[in-house]
């Protein structure tokens, strides 16, 4: 007989060896599939894993690139990484990751064409407010009427997605858009641009602030009174509540977190890589962040390294579908592989194998 | 890696040369959603085959499906250029400000947006005349239709729906002054339960015709189990529901054009342009009109159709009022491009508002 | 018999079929959480079901055979989740996050070659005797099979929950699987089943729809709707005919705002589109004020046999 017995710490060496096994059983099972759609699987492989970080064609591009598409994800799975380690489920960052673009550029919009050292900034408050309102739906639901707060932010999702083509087709439209449904491009308006902070590093503001959340996160988590009391929270929830941590206000904060952190992801990349409000503007990332947070255990480091790596598995599949005429399922699928073999060897790090009987 | 830096410039010298090796060209193609859509990016995928099976080895084209609008397409179009694309055509209207910017890193590189305005040097637009097709579909509606009442499925109201609305009300009520159109917005591109869901409302309010400028076939199916009911298929054919529900079709054919683009690439004579085409360069064709169709409605759509693709009628001829009635277009006056690319309001006659 | 113009038997008839899928994902996630999972990889399944079922049902020309199938792949794809989740214990919110990636994926593979192909789909049957009956005929009792048996799915688990030895071991074992375990119930056994049975019911739910209300293949043609179903079990409270209200519930306001649209009833449609998603919260919100919401107690927490 086999049995898992839990370890009593995480093993260190299993952290760190465990991700890769998980990488390379996705690298034979991608290539079996890679293979069987009749494609040469040992140079889809390296399209995907290489190619972004060292080809001399693509990578001065695609290595900033890969920043560009994780800063958002690390932002939002920070945020999501604290509430899930308290037990308290914000499934909902896309909605609020919508909300952040619409108040951040709905404050530069209004003051059109200001030209102020101060719009920035203020579009940084705005979109985090804006987070921060609508995670703000469930905390209060939950805390009031103990409304299960997994369901209420993931219906607001939907009412957010609702919210976002109504603006793009009124109250934010271009006027001089000839009636077509978007916004006025915020990176042709230079006081509300979130341009790179140094030009081709892909360094922008939001990517700034995802490596900023990573250090609060890790500083919090490990030093602060509040880190310790969440992940009480999470582990004992009853020895919590005697220890007097109030449930309100720690669901509140994080929450409140959680959606102010999504609101600054979406502020940051309307002003920035995306420009625009439009019908279609939000592209899941607050989906995926929540994979990110699981990914890197939520863990601050963790996340950080996940983010990367979902940003490589994207910007490197997009490579491989043009090169090798890759269907984009095929990449989905392959995402998926990669998150569950992930998932699976996870149980390394947790447990240890014992052959033979228990005890 | 090396080895195909090597090979690269090794094909570019000999493509300086004489002939070359490998392909001329390179295409790429950027799509909104998977080749398998059966609607928008379907036909747009159709169209890069046939630019395949026209210049075989002399073009290679390269295509990426589900592109989200934004930053995301804006990576996808670099890599394109990056890895070598001499044309690239960004298929929907959300690229228009990332088709911009890319070009302007890539000024050799020649792009082409659909359904945008913005063009530059190596930026061209192009787009088709839907709502010709709208006007034979109109004609057939109000002809056909025995409770009076036509409904139509939109997906969001921005003017390219809009301009098919009026387009099909104006020539449905030009045959059948008693027609009602009940216009149902779903809020989305493709949802097929929920298009089948404003099919079913439809019906049950009595409409016998059901328009749609969503993508699924889902109200086809809704339409065929309802019986009595007549559809038309949305961007691409959907044949497969013909004769009865479904009587004809607007189909985008943007082969003709991705060819013609391509030729122009390959000769040196491409330029920057803006391309607005409809029945008449074949740009949008009206699917078969089925044996539901009595004869004589068929010849006149037929007739209308053809009027349209000669140019002798333009489907905004006025006199024509806006909904609030006040004037439009004056007897004999037609609609210039302007007002119909951004329109925004309803032809008198319309019920309802238009969601703002 | 009209209300704003809308014929409320039409109404009530469509939001069943509408409702179908959804009711059919969500009494088998229902299950599967009150055995003490979370399986977030309802969509997934849903899809697979979805193109296999379609796939099947062109090949063999019968529609019945391909709700089989359907129902097969969906279990045979969840066991995926389950392997994970029971024997290695990975995070489940994660690890259904990502079978619903690998479903939309292998889903979209397998369907190319079927794309524009119209499948057989399912007749209506009208019940002898009851679809005459005025009113109530037209709107309960002229539907396809499939309707039926997503009720007929509803009262056996009902009935199997509540009454029965394996209802009582399966909420014993949601509720507290150390205490189950220590009763010397296989926790993990049952669960595994559970989940099986979950993937099984969204199979059905998305064979629904590429069988009957779409009769088509396209890609991510379920759009959302495992999602939807997700949030009617916890809408439901985990009960099983609440589940039905919920489904019908959320299908009928989604209906309903398309027929009021239809009806040209003066209504902002931008604010009508996210009513279905305001009313469940608001439900929710009145369900929840008056107290327990009745969630397994072990829901979502991994299970380890310590000794």
């Amino acid at each position: 007989m086999i049995h898992f017995e839990k370890r009593l710490n995480p093993s260190r060496i299993t952290t760190v060896v465990t991700p890769i096994i998980a990488v390379i059983l996705t690298m034979i099972a991608g290539g079996i599939m890679f293979a069987a759609l009749g494609k040469p699987p040992l140079e889809a492989i390296r399209i995907i894993f290489w190619d972004p970080l060292f080809d001399p064609n693509f990578a001065s591009y695609s290595r900033p690139q890969l920043l560009v598409k994780a800063g958002p994800l690390i932002l939002i799975a920070i945020g999501l990484s604290i509430g899930f380690k308290a037990g308290i489920w914000n499934i909902g960052a896309e909605g609020q990751y919508i909300l952040g673009a619409v108040f951040g550029a709905a404050v530069a919009l209004a003051a059109y064409p200001a030209d102020s050292v101060l719009l920035f900034p203020a579009m940084v408050v705005a979109g985090a407010f804006g987070g921060w309102l609508w995670a703000m739906i469930p905390a209060i639901l939950r805390t009031k009427f103990n409304t299960n707060e997994i369901l209420v932010s993931l219906m607001l999702v939907y009412v957010a997605e609702s919210i976002l083509a109504s603006v793009a087709q009124g109250l934010l439209k271009n006027p001089e858009g000839y009636g077509f449904p978007g916004s006025r491009n915020l990176q042709q308006y230079p006081s509300a641009f979130n341009a790179e902070v140094i030009a081709n590093s892909g360094m922008h503001w939001g990517v700034i602030s995802a490596f900023i959340a990573v250090i609060f996160a890790y500083v919090m988590m490990t030093r602060h009174i509040r880190g310790f009391e969440v992940r009480l929270m999470g582990e004992a929830p009853k020895a919590a509540r005697f220890s007097g941590v109030s449930t309100t206000r720690l669901v509140v904060f994080c929450l409140g977190i959680s959606g102010a952190l999504a609101g600054l992801a979406g502020m940051f990349e309307v002003s920035g890589p995306s420009g625009q409000i439009t019908i279609d503007f939000n592209s899941g990332y607050g989906f995926t962040a929540i994979i990110v947070a699981f990914l890197g255990r939520l863990h601050p480091i963790g996340i950080l390294l996940a983010g990367l790596l979902m940003a490589l598995t994207y910007i490197g599949g997009e490579l491989a579908q043009l090169m090798l005429g890759l269907p984009g399922a095929s990449i989905q699928l392959f995402q998926g592989m990669l998150l569950l073999f992930l998932l699976a060897t996870d149980i390394f790090t947790n447990y240890r194998i014992r052959i033979g009987g228990s005890n | 890696m090396k080895l195909k830096s090597i090979l690269t410039s090794a094909i570019a010298a000999v493509a300086l040369g004489t002939a070359a090796i490998a392909a001329d060209i390179k295409v790429g193609f950027v799509y909104v959603g998977p080749v398998g859509d059966g609607g928008w990016t379907y036909e747009h995928d159709q169209g890069r085959k046939a630019v395949v099976e026209a210049f075989g080895d002399r073009v290679e084209t390269i295509y990426q499906e589900s592109v989200p609008e934004g930053a995301d397409s804006e990576r996808v179009m670099t890599q394109m250029a990056l890895q070598g694309a001499d044309l690239i055509f960004t298929t929907s209207f959300g690229y228009m400000d990332p088709t911009i910017n890319v070009a302007k890193k890539f000024p050799n590189v020649k792009f082409e947006h659909a359904t945008g305005y913005k063009r530059a040097d190596n930026v061209s637009t192009y787009s088709a005349r839907f709502y010709e097709g709208r006007a034979v579909q109109g004609h057939i509606a109000g002809k056909m239709t025995k409770t009076n009442k036509i409904g139509y499925i939109g997906s969001f109201p921005i003017p390219e729906v809009i301009r098919g609305i009026n387009s099909a009300y104006i020539h449905a009520k030009k045959v059948n002054p008693d027609v009602e159109f009940n216009i149902v917005w779903a809020y989305t591109w493709f949802d097929p339960a929920k298009e089948a869901d404003a099919a079913n409302a439809l019906i049950e309010q009595g409409c016998d015709v059901v328009l749609q400028h969503t993508d699924s076939t889902a109200p086809q199916a809704a339409a065929e189990k309802a019986g009595n009911v007549i559809t038309f298929g949305q961007a691409s054919d959907m044949a497969e529901f013909g004769p009865l529900p479904r009587v004809s079709s607007i189909i985008d054919d943007w082969g003709p054009y991705y060819v013609a683009r391509t030729q122009a690439v390959l000769d040196g004579t491409w330029t920057s342009m803006d391309t607005w085409d409809g029945i008449g360069p074949g740009m949008v064709k009206i699917g078969e009109i089925s044996s539901a169709v009595p004869a004589d409605i068929k010849a006149e759509a037929e007739a209308l159709r053809d009027a349209l693709g000669s140019g002798e009628y333009h489907a905004f001829t006025g006199p024509l009022n806006k909904q609030d009635g006040t004037p439009w277009l004056a007897a004999g006056e037609t609609a210039d491009d302007g007002t119909l690319a951004g329109m925004n309001f309803y032809v008198e006659g319309l019920t309802g508002t238009i969601p703002q | 018999m009209d209300l704003l113009g809308i014929n409320p038997v039409l109404l009530i008839a469509s939001l069943m079929v509408s409702a179908t899928p959804i009711l059919l994902a969500a009494i088998g996630e229902t299950v599967v959480e009150k055995s003490g999972v979370l399986n977030l990889g309802v969509e997934g399944m849903m899809i697979v079901g979805a193109v296999v079922g379609f796939i099947t049902a062109v090949n063999t020309e019968n529609p019945a055979i391909g709700f089989v199938t359907a129902a097969i792949a969906g279990a045979l794809l969840s066991t995926i989740f389950a392997t994970l989740v029971l024997y290695l214990k990975s995070n489940q919110v994660a690890t259904g996050l990502g079978l619903t990636l690998v479903g939309l994926g292998i889903s979209a593979l397998l369907g190319k070659p079927y794309e524009g192909i119209k499948s057989p789909t399912l007749q209506s049957l009208d019940i002898p005797i009851l679809s005459d009956i005025p009113i109530f005929g037209r709107m309960l009792f002229s539907h396809d099979a499939m309707v039926y048996v997503s009720i007929l799915i509803v009262g056996l688990v009902w009935y199997t929950l509540k009454y029965t030895r394996v209802g009582l071991v399966l909420r014993a074992v949601g509720e507290n699987h150390d205490a189950a375990h220590a009763l010397g119930y296989k926790v993990i056994r049952i669960r595994f089943l559970a989940i099986m049975f979950g993937g099984a019911c969204s199979g059905l739910g998305g064979a629904y729809i590429s069988l009957v209300r779409v009769p088509q293949w396209t890609e991510g043609m379920t759009a959302g709707a495992g999602w939807i179903a997700l949030a009617i079990v916890v809408f439901a409270s985990w009960k099983p005919w609440r589940t039905l209200i919920g489904a019908y519930l959320f299908g009928g306001i989604t209906v309903l705002q398309l027929n009021l649209q239809a009806a040209g009833v003066a209504i902002p449609v931008e604010y009508l589109s996210m009513s279905p998603f305001l009313i469940t919260i608001a439900v929710l919100v009145i369900i929840s004020a008056r107290g327990n919401q009745g969630a397994p107690a072990s829901l979502g927490r991994p299970f380890h046999a310590s000794n």
